[in-house]
């Protein structure tokens, strides 16, 4: 059996078999816990008829996604506008292939793991841009023209933060970086402070998440580059989003906060716990700004996050060569 | 510059207030009232239809007075008023008086209740609850407290009937 799956194909199949049933779980419990921080934070229950305290809630909406008709409108562009959610969701299952969940629970080893997440979290904007071509709305334009823009203003902060992390560690392979930050005092967050600060920031922009959701902003844009998608399809984008949280929150917790190292009995329930902590930062975060102005948004990252990420980046090559 | 950065700072250290107050939010009960399973407790200033106040002795009897102000004065027409003087029968044919514009008051509680006072009976106070906007005007004109909003916040009903309500019935039942 394990002869079998050291056979590099096999390997990578039953990886992505077992991380698509990883991201279908962690969807179901991401849109439970999403909907109850809400209502926590607005002082109501929120979901609770359906099973006890309403945890069933999730499968409800998604069987009823399921059943839906899928429909498009008339005058899209076929091809695009059905290739588009796929384009969305697959990319995010290989971003999960390089992360690692404990000391030997990885999808697979790759030396340049940490670029093969950001290179196919950046298909996700190629699928958003054909929304908003193939689908022949003028909000689905309109936000697919936000997330492109936003999506391009942001990546640069985010690679600029992860970059600092590289140098400082010397490699690109995420479980050689957790390995690097053994034992509290070493994870990263404490000596890059404002690295994880700029990441976290470009990474909520990157998600497309509250206060940054002007792709979607749906007391502008209806629902922006959705608009269109109903049944399934929009489910692919709605896993797709709350995949690629997971995926920034698993990069985080490689990147900043030890990984699965923890003050004792390390494994990789100290890395689902952090990746949980960090998303439900993300959540409530969504619940208590408003969303920016476009202008804002994009001063924030020209004016503020970029040249910061710089000088972060030249500080550490500094202190790097002087060490 | 300086000016900027210190701008800048206290944008951010906005942004932490901002999170202490939803955290704060987050772990304090629930305001909302779960509908099936519990009922809003307060509902003292809640207006719902008019109805019918009792007499102090007896309940079920109504205050009123067939003075009919109430009827001429809603706007939307919604109250009917019947009555027969009392010792007179009723009889099947049209001997009910119908109150139109114009009646006077019998008596109101202060003066002495004069001495060819003729006593009335109540038949009918229907009220159309489909017509009605809330307005008060009936609550306010009443000389003798007869009217008032009444509780029923609960309202359901399949068709305009349910909501044509004989207010004298309504009031022998709660007594």
């Amino acid at each position: 059996m394990i002869t079998f799956l050291s056979i590099p194909i096999v390997h990578i199949i039953v990886a992505l078999v077992i991380l698509l049933a990883f991201i279908g779980l962690n969807g179901v419990v991401l849109v439970y816990m999403e909907r109850k921080v809400a209502g926590y934070i607005q002082r109501r229950p929120g979901p609770y008829e359906v099973g006890p305290q309403g945890i069933l809630q999730p499968v409800a909406d998604a069987l009823k996604l399921l059943g839906k008709q899928l429909t498009a409108p008339k005058g899209a562009d076929a091809l695009l506008f059905w290739a588009a959610p796929l384009l969305s969701f697959a990319p995010v299952v290989v971003c999960f292939l390089p992360i690692p969940f404990g000391p030997i629970s990885t999808g697979m080893e790759l030396n340049l793991g940490l670029l093969l997440v950001l290179a196919f979290s950046g298909i996700n904007v190629f699928a958003l841009c054909l929304t908003g071509w193939g689908s022949n709305n003028k909000y689905s334009l309109l936000g697919a023209a936000r997330a492109v823009s936003q999506s391009v203003a942001y990546e640069i902060p985010l690679l600029l933060a992860v970059l600092s992390i590289a140098f400082q560690s010397g490699s690109l392979n995420l479980s050689e970086i957790v390995q690097s930050q053994q034992g509290l005092i070493h994870w990263n967050i404490f000596l890059q402070p404002l690295a994880f600060i700029i990441y976290f920031i470009s990474a909520t922009a990157e998600t497309n998440r509250a206060p940054f959701d002007l792709p979607e902003a749906e007391s502008e844009l209806t629902a922006g580059f959705h608009t269109e998608y109903s049944g399934m399809t929009f489910g692919l984008f709605f896993l797709a989003e709350y995949a690629y949280m997971i995926v920034v929150c698993s990069v985080a917790s490689a990147l900043f906060l030890g990984g699965w190292d923890g003050p004792f009995l390390s494994g990789f329930w100290w890395f689902l716990l952090k990746v949980y902590i960090l998303l439900l930062i993300l959540m409530w975060i969504r619940w208590t700004y408003p969303r920016v102005r476009f202008d804002q948004l994009l001063n924030l990252c020209w004016k503020w996050l970029i040249p910061l990420s710089v000088l972060n980046l030249i500080l550490t090559a500094f202190f790097i060569k002087l060490v | 510059m300086l000016k900027d950065i210190s701008k800048t700072l206290t944008g951010l250290w906005s942004l932490i207030v901002g999170l202490k107050i939803t955290g704060k939010e987050f772990f304090k009960p629930w305001l909302t009232t779960h509908y099936p399973r519990q009922e809003v407790s307060n509902l003292n200033t809640y207006r719902g239809h008019i109805e019918l106040v009792g007499q102090k002795d007896d309940i079920r009897v109504p205050k009123c007075v067939m003075c009919g102000k109430c009827a001429e004065i809603c706007p939307s027409g919604c109250i009917h008023i019947e009555f027969h003087i009392k010792g007179e029968e009723v009889s099947e044919q049209n001997e009910k008086i119908l109150i139109g514009v114009g009646v006077e008051v019998p008596f109101s509680g202060k003066k002495k209740v004069p001495e060819d006072f003729i006593e009335r009976e109540l038949d009918v106070f229907a009220l159309n609850y489909n017509l009605c906007s809330l307005c008060g005007l009936c609550v306010q004109n009443c000389p003798v407290d007869s009217i008032r909003f009444s509780k029923d916040v609960y309202l359901a009903g399949r068709s305009r009937k349910d909501f044509e309500y004989d207010l004298l019935e309504r009031l022998r039942n709660q007594g």
